[in-house]
């Protein structure tokens, strides 16, 4: 068989294995459930409060927004994670040494990482259900925005993940990462309509991918009337491919060229580098 | 090879024959592991020429990756795999580049056996003790059935049985499987067992190479005298005792009390070696090490 096509196999089979352990590790559930617990009460207080404008449940109208956000914390900073750990722990060096072994465990990665994102929103989104009116998951026509949005939203999130990922190599400067994108969740319309926000900040916003995975969540979800509220007065589906997928073409360009130039720099003297100030953060 | 504008490795000269096991041996900082990363294909040297199995590393495909095996130091990664797990998933990778003549990958349960690891076959790897993940790791690095195989000091923090079960497994391997070994150590007892040739680096460059009977012979031609002669103590380094001890006792006679010969052995006259290189001060042993190799080449 073709050594590239067995790799493929191979990471995908190690995808599989490693997202089966992750689902029983007690840490990584508590993880994934905690922030979830945290977002439902959180929505469950919002639902007696209504959009501004209209009569509709904040709380529904912030669960799709957040389940966009979900998106991005699980494309993005979870690639991201993934990869400044893993080199930091010699897992990268390892599949280096491999024939493929780079290939395969990109795969791997890939496949782990959107699943946890997906199954992260399942598990955001079926809770939801039963305490929210208005989300229309009845209407097959969600479920047909929904298989376009989260693909489109993955696809231009996780190139620029490995592209962090790729950058970072102490896994303490992850924070450099999160405080940005905390401040992005508050101007991007997840929690409150961001109609209300000066212009240049929306503007802003609007560069980003994650205004647009929000939105994107909200058309799936939420009943048409309610794109009147959003800029526009309208879902904006075309701009919406037309930002994710510019996010997604320059992270696939630029994504294997430094996740080549990662890879080329690793070796076992970078790695015992690196054990060793750990070894000094921990004693 | 060059870090910023300091040359760590200079006129490394190697060659290493099929089925041959080659200690690299040398104190911490002397290149071992810049010189292995660089056969390796994981550091690029920045002059020189350098061929592994035909090929120059920097530019070596992934059928040449497949032909070689590196055993790394490792440290905690795939803590949550199971071993069996592990070695089947990483093996599996090798299977397209299987020959007639050689079976890849090893299978798993043969594997096993041969780093005593079936006890532990499904164990999670972060459970495994430091032994019992450096055999991990030494598995890890055969699960390809390489031609060559490196090593970097294989057998740092494993305990004396461990250490010999490794010495077996590494013989076995050069023996019926005809590996090339390639390995770094610091200590020298060990590279003594292990290897067919004895390459020692300090300070970046080689300073003695041969086969453990012919480093032995080389290294340790000094021997010291000592003796009291009225009551006052002597010591006299030489390289020709049996010489020195004629004229001694001509000369003196019954007046020689306390007479004692004693010739270094090699571990005496590797370290003599390395700090001679290290620190630049001339006790004369690298230097006629060296006039040495010239005559015998």
């Amino acid at each position: 068989m073709n050594p590239k096509t067995t790799a493929l196999r191979v990471g995908l089979q190690r995808g599989v294995i490693e997202l089966r352990s992750t689902f029983t590790n007690g840490q990584d559930l508590w993880n994934y459930f905690f922030p979830t617990a945290v977002l439902l009460v959180a929505v469950f207080f919002m639902r007696g409060a209504t959009v501004p404008g209209t009569d509709f449940s904040l709380g529904a109208r912030t669960l799709p927004s957040a389940l966009g956000m979900g998106l991005l914390f699980g494309g993005l900073l979870g690639l991201a994670q993934n990869l400044v750990v893993d080199r930091e722990d010699g897992t990268l060096l390892r599949a280096k040494a491999i024939p493929n072994g780079m290939l395969g465990y990109l795969v791997g990665k890939l496949v782990l990482v959107s699943s946890v994102a997906m199954i992260g929103l399942a598990i955001q989104l079926t809770p939801g259900v039963f305490f929210l009116d208005g989300l229309r998951l009845g209407d097959p026509s969600a479920w047909f925005t929904l298989a376009w949005v989260v693909p489109l939203g993955l696809v231009a999130t996780l190139p620029l993940g490995a592209m962090i990922g790729s950058l970072i190599e102490n896994p303490r400067n992850m924070g450099l990462i999160v405080l940005p994108v905390m401040g992005l969740i508050g101007v991007s319309g997840i929690f409150y309509p961001i109609t209300g926000l000066p212009d240049w900040l929306q503007g802003t916003a609007q560069v980003f991918p994650l205004y647009w995975l929000g939105l994107g969540m909200r058309s799936a979800l939420l009943p048409a009337d309610l794109a009147a509220v959003e800029i526009g007065e309208s879902w904006r589906h075309l701009e919406m491919v037309a930002v994710l997928g510019a996010w997604a073409v320059l992270g696939l360009v630029l994504a294997p060229v430094l996740l080549r130039r990662m890879a080329r720099r690793e070796s076992g003297s970078r790695v015992a580098a690196r054990r060793e100030q750990a070894m000094q953060r921990v004693g | 090879m060059r870090y910023g504008t300091v040359d760590v490795l200079n006129g490394i000269d190697l060659t290493a024959q099929r089925g041959e096991v080659i200690a690299l041996l040398g104190p911490n900082g002397a290149g071992k592991t810049t010189t292995i990363e660089i056969l390796e294909g994981f550091r690029l040297p920045s002059a020189g020429s350098v061929r592994v199995l035909g090929v120059d590393p920097a530019h070596g495909d992934e059928r040449w990756r497949a032909q070689i095996g590196v055993v790394l130091q490792s440290w905690r990664d795939h803590g949550r795999w199971r071993v069996r797990d592990l070695l089947s998933h990483l093996g599996d990778y090798y299977a397209p580049y299987a020959t007639d003549q050689i079976q890849r990958p090893w299978p798993v349960d043969d594997l096993l056996a041969a780093v005593g690891l079936t006890a532990h076959a499904s164990a999670r790897v972060s459970r495994l003790s430091g032994g019992q993940r450096r055999r991990l790791d030494v598995a890890v690095g055969i699960v390809g059935r390489p031609e060559l195989l490196f090593l970097d000091e294989p057998t740092v923090g494993l305990d004396p049985a461990a250490r010999r079960e490794f010495h077996e497994l590494v013989h076995r391997l050069a023996d019926l499987d005809h590996t090339t070994i390639l390995l770094t150590t610091h200590d020298l007892a060990e590279a003594e067992k292990l290897a067919d040739l004895i390459v020692i680096l300090a300070n970046g460059r080689i300073i003695a190479r041969g086969s453990p009977d012919q480093l032995s012979r080389r290294l340790t031609t000094d021997a010291e005298i000592r003796w009291t002669c009225d009551g006052q103590r002597h010591v006299h380094a030489t390289m020709d005792a049996t010489g020195f001890l004629r004229d001694l006792l001509r000369d003196h006679g019954d007046e020689v009390q306390e007479l004692e010969v004693r010739r270094a052995n090699l571990e005496d006259a590797y370290l003599a070696l390395v700090h001679e290189e290290e620190t630049g001060i001339r006790t004369g042993w690298a230097e006629r090490v060296w006039q040495e190799q010239e005559e015998t080449r």
